[in-house]
């Protein structure tokens, strides 16, 4: 690791200026799970860290019926994990949250971390882009708004522009027979990177057919992935061993995994299936 | 430590005060506080901070390097590379475990004229911070002709494969040096009867290949070392080391010093499991302070411990095992292809040593191949050899009783070895709890149970290992008060402050908690092997034997001398009362332990005790282990539901460390078993050299291993101890295997038996 500068931010106006400043050496900071890792092993380099954990909106959590959820990107997992009202209404995000990292990681890294890192194999993003997460920017030009699923151009890179950087991201209010649903595959049982990982969030209607449904899947693409097939296989008819299948079929199709030490090709277009089923199926418990 | 499983005691360790007792461990205050002193602790004045640089090829000759660029950066004090070293002369020296040529061991410390595996040591930095010696490390500039690395123990042998040295010639059967280079560095062979009548004789015979992956000991503190080259010429060392009399004698030639001119300080351990046995840094460091003129400290981060210490080998093995239908094993033909990594050296031998031992089979025949691959040079690792070759021969009974239809612990029983056996190296057995640990497994509540549920199974398996003695010394002195300073070369891993101090305590009849025992630098003890080989409790214990007796022998001549009789007349007792013959007045004298300490100032001067034991002989250890898994048929992954371990401590010194040995090593097995593995592209770059892709298991991987103690005590020391900390490493692996089989109904080739490598086998299999 080389000798680094620090500079906290007080506002979203601040963080701009100071990245801005800073040039391409410049990173923002916050939980720095990531980062300060990837300074310390030199795989990037930096020679600024901008915190942003200090900004209000960037730590906030703020839910209403109308507005549904808005997490604030350098909100630690912990604090999510641990809201009544994400417990109650976003059970995905307890799912993805407590089991990025272990627990003293929790306590300081953020799902706008875990978005930024932008890891085909996140454990947070295939959770955000079921729910239909908008993904917050702010930067030299001022705000913009990207889906989740548009924000990961490939391993390690998205569509943050220099001198950007993300402040919160936003879900709608979840409608009612709503369920959804993260899991990921380990060789262990803790502190593991995922072999491939999936979400589901489906929604019922009062004769139990699926109304709506969104499925990602991670880690066996470039980017996580929005898998449309696998919700077209749910949506308008009853959940069946037949349309699950059909899901599950269309993520082993839109699976284009590499061959690495944590799985092989087959492995993960396998696993892609298995998940993706899995995920469905406890979507649709928790929808019921 | 868990000791809630607790056996009761035995009735051999009833006769015993201080011996099968829990007394809390003299370092634990220390440990628990974080005052305990490990090698990355040190610091010196003008310590400089040094880093190493590390070849990025598996395979390539070194064309050129030019370090004038890292010289030049400001802050940088002293550059190494293998150039600056004495030329090692062509020698075998004594490297704790075995013996290693010395120029080989020159080559892997730092490279010569090629770097033979990805993270080989190439030069060396020392610097004013670590930033700087990190940026002095991009400055130098090395100029590689890259070869084509060989990777596979199979396709090393082969003829026409690169060669990795020029010079190495396979040593034969007969003694004699093969006529072409080679990277199979040597054959042997062990052969008992005649294995083709046996096989003749069998009614079912299974023949199994099995391909093992190398693993590393994952010792959480990584490799350190500090060196201070003094004005005078003497060398100081502290490292993080099991033998720091090694390290002395490794350090010394390399850098073509005499022992006596070198002095290296053992600091407290983080774990070494046989890793930490080799030198890596501490030439380095040493030639880097000679250089400066500064104390250098070297560290590695895990990344350089996976790419260039340890592991142990990968392995390509072939069993041929025949049977009765009445469960009698009439023979067995073992093949062990063993990698050494880069330099000659793999734990073949004692894999070979181990493979059939617990079985006494009449006809067998095992060839061993000691082979070199580009990848780290192995190490030892907890019973070096045998959890491969044990994983292979223990997997093909298992498989040979399924089909007989036979128990498998019968099948054990009616072939185990038993005292007055010998085994095809032509080790006879003496009195060994082989026998009894099987049937203390049949005895558990673990084997009595039933197993229910979709895709569980029951898996069982037996494991052994030689253990050894060697030289161990101790000195002791008696204070004042009666408290008893104790003074040991044995870098403690497992708790063996403790468990030599009772030993002594139990001798002297006094309180563990009045022996203060200390471990200390080369200079100020006898010479003392590694921490290793299961070796410590058993002759660091006998050295404090001998030192305590020494003690009592002194003790009663200083009353004689009090009292104005013959020392004949008096009497140590294992009570810890002196006593001799009746005063004039008929009157019975005797001295506690505690008052005579107190008069001895005052009647001619303090007692030093000491000792230097050097044993031939060791107590073969025995381990019989049951586990429960379930597989997810859909993700391959397997669960361990229940563990039980049994084992023939001999006499359990500390049950609690005995306890924490068998649970350790059952950890480590099942992280060979399930998950960890060495994972190599084709151009030989190690793709998981972290924590989080080399994969050993968490706390919540393992559920509460049970430990069952079994004492056959070992006639062959005072109290009967035999080595525990290898054996329970050897059967996780087969048996685990032989309870996936039982869960899903396939038999697994390979280690580790990963996800991935079950979902091969099973669902993937036919794509």
């Amino acid at each position: 690791m080389q000798a680094v500068k620090y500079a906290r931010a007080e506002s979203v106006e601040e963080a701009v200026r100071l990245l801005q400043e800073g040039g391409e050496g410049a990173r923002p900071l916050a939980g720095g799970t990531d980062v300060i890792v990837q300074a310390r092993e030199r795989t990037r380099d930096i020679d600024l860290f901008v915190d942003i954990k200090h900004i209000p909106e960037l730590i906030g959590i703020d839910y209403s019926d109308d507005s549904g959820l808005t997490i604030g990107a350098a909100r630690p997992c912990y604090q999510i994990y641990g809201d009544a009202t994400v417990q109650e209404k976003y059970p995905i995000l307890v799912d993805s949250t407590s089991l990025i990292g272990g627990t003293a990681i929790q306590g300081r890294a953020s799902l706008g971390g875990n978005l930024c890192n932008s890891s085909p194999a996140a454990d947070g993003i295939p959770s955000l882009i079921v729910l239909e997460g908008q993904v917050e920017i702010a930067g030299p030009n001022g705000r913009r708004t990207v889906p989740v699923e548009d924000f990961c151009t490939s391993p390690g890179r998205n569509v943050l522009g220099s001198g950007e950087f993300v402040v919160s991201m936003s879900f709608p209010a979840p409608a009612a027979g709503s369920g959804a649903r993260f899991l990921r595959f380990i060789p262990r049982n803790e502190m593991d990177i995922a072999v491939t990982n999936a979400a589901t969030q489906l929604r019922l209607n009062g004769d139990g057919s699926v109304a709506w449904a969104r499925v990602s899947i991670g880690a066996v693409a470039p980017t996580p992935l929005l898998v449309s097939d696998a919700a077209e296989a749910l949506v308008g008819r009853p959940l069946s061993e037949d349309s699950i299948a059909a899901a599950a079929a269309a993520s082993r199709d839109a699976a284009n995994p590499i061959d690495d030490m944590r799985g092989s090709i087959r492995q993960r277009v396998h696993l892609a299936g298995v998940l993706t089923e899995r995920t469905i199926r406890q979507a649709a418990e928790r929808a019921a | 430590m868990v000791t809630a499983q607790s056996q009761p005691q035995s009735r051999e360790t009833e006769q015993y005060n201080v011996i099968g007792t829990r007394p809390i461990r003299h370092d634990g205050v220390d440990k628990v506080t974080g005052a305990a002193q490990y090698g990355a602790d040190i610091t010196l004045p003008g310590m400089l901070a040094g880093r190493v640089l590390r070849s990025p090829h598996a395979h390539a000759r070194i064309v050129s390097i030019d370090t004038s660029k890292a010289e030049a950066l400001a802050g940088v004090h002293a550059v190494v590379t293998n150039a600056d070293f004495p030329r090692a002369a062509d020698e075998e020296i004594d490297t704790g475990e075995g013996s290693a040529n010395l120029r080989w061991v020159l080559d892997n410390v730092i490279a010569s004229d090629k770097v033979l595996y990805k993270g080989h040591a190439v030069a060396a930095v020392a610097a004013s911070d670590h930033h700087i010696a990190e940026d002095a490390l991009d400055l130098i500039e090395v100029e590689y002709e890259v070869l084509a690395p060989v990777l596979d123990v199979r396709d090393a042998m082969v003829d026409g494969s690169p060669l990795l040295h020029d010079s190495l010639h396979t040593r034969e059967l007969d003694g004699s040096n093969s006529d072409n280079a080679s990277n199979t560095a040597s054959h042997l062979q062990f052969t008992k009867g005649d294995t083709e009548a046996g096989f003749a004789e069998a009614d079912v015979v299974i023949e199994r290949e099995f391909e093992t992956s190398m693993a590393h000991q994952g010792y959480i503190e990584p490799h350190n070392g500090t060196a201070y080259w003094r004005a005078d010429g003497t060398l100081d060392i502290w490292t993080s080391t099991q033998g720091a009399f090694v390290v002395r004698d490794s350090v010394a030639p390399l850098l073509q010093l005499s022992p006596s001119q070198v002095k290296v300080t053992p600091m407290e351990i983080g774990g070494g499991f046989g890793g930490k046995i080799p030198v890596y840094l501490e030439p380095l460091a040493a030639l880097l302070s000679q250089k400066s003129g500064r104390p250098v400290k070297l560290t590695m981060n895990r990344e350089e411990v996976l790419l260039a210490t340890g592991p142990t080998s990968g392995t390509y093995m072939r069993v041929r095992m025949g049977a009765k239908s009445d469960g009698t094993i009439t023979a067995a033909d073992v093949h062990l292809a063993f990698e050494a990594g880069a330099y000659p050296g793999s734990p073949v031998g004692a894999g070979a040593m181990c493979s059939l031992a617990p079985y006494d089979i009449p006809n067998q025949k095992i060839d061993g191949y000691d082979v070199v691959v580009n990848k780290p040079k192995t190490a030892a690792y907890r019973a070096p050899g045998a959890p491969q070759a044990e994983f292979a021969t223990e997997s093909v009974l298992n498989e040979l009783a399924e089909q007989l239809g036979h128990d498998p612990l019968d099948m054990r029983l009616k072939n185990a070895s038993v005292e007055g056996d010998t085994t095809a190296a032509g080790m006879p057995f003496g009195v060994i709890g082989n026998v009894e640990c099987m049937t203390a497994a049949q005895e558990s509540p673990h084997w009595q149970s039933e197993l229910e549920g979709p895709n569980r199974g029951r898996g069982v398996a037996q494991g052994f290992w030689f253990n050894i003695g060697f030289e161990s010394s101790a000195y002791a002195q008696v204070n004042g008060d009666g408290t008893v300073p104790l003074v040991l070369g044995s870098t403690d891993i497992g708790g063996t402050r403790a468990s030599i101090a009772m030993q002594l305590a139990e001798t002297l009849g006094i309180s563990s908690d009045d022996v203060h025992p200390h471990v200390v630098d080369t200079n100020s003890v006898g010479y003392t092997q590694v921490t290793g080989g299961s070796r410590t409790t058993f002759a660091g214990g006998w050295a404090a034997y001998e030192c305590a007796m020494d003690i009592r022998r002194q003790m009663e001549e200083r009353a004689a001398q009090i009292w104005e009789c013959d020392a004949s007349d008096v009497t140590y007792g294992d009570d810890a009362v002196v006593r001799g013959p009746a005063d004039e007045d008929g009157n019975d004298r005797q001295f506690s332990f505690k008052e005579l300490a107190g008069q001895l100032a005052t009647s001619g001067g303090h007692i030093v005790g000491r000792a230097d034991v050097n044993k031939t002989s060791s107590g073969p250890a025995f381990a019989t282990h049951i586990v429960d898994v379930e597989v997810d048929p859909d993700t391959g992954k397997v669960d361990i539901l229940r563990y039980t371990a049994v084992q023939d401590a001999g006499t359990a010194i500390h049950p609690a460390y005995v306890e924490g040995q068998m649970q350790g090593g059952v950890a480590q097995g099942v992280g060979m078993a399930l998950n960890e593995e060495y994972f190599y592209d084709d151009s030989g770059d190690l793709k998981n050299a972290s924590l989080l892709d080399y994969r050993m298991p968490t706390a919540l991987d393992l559920p509460m291993i049970e430990p069952i103690i079994v004492e056959v005590p070992n006639p062959g020391h005072p109290y009967g101890v035999r080595g525990v900390g290898e054996v329970p490493i050897i059967p996780p692996a087969p048996a685990v295997r032989a309870a996936i089989a039982n869960a899903i109904g396939v038999h697994m080739t390979e280690l580790p038996m990963s996800p991935r490598a079950i979902l091969n086998a099973t669902v993937l299999d036919d794509e």
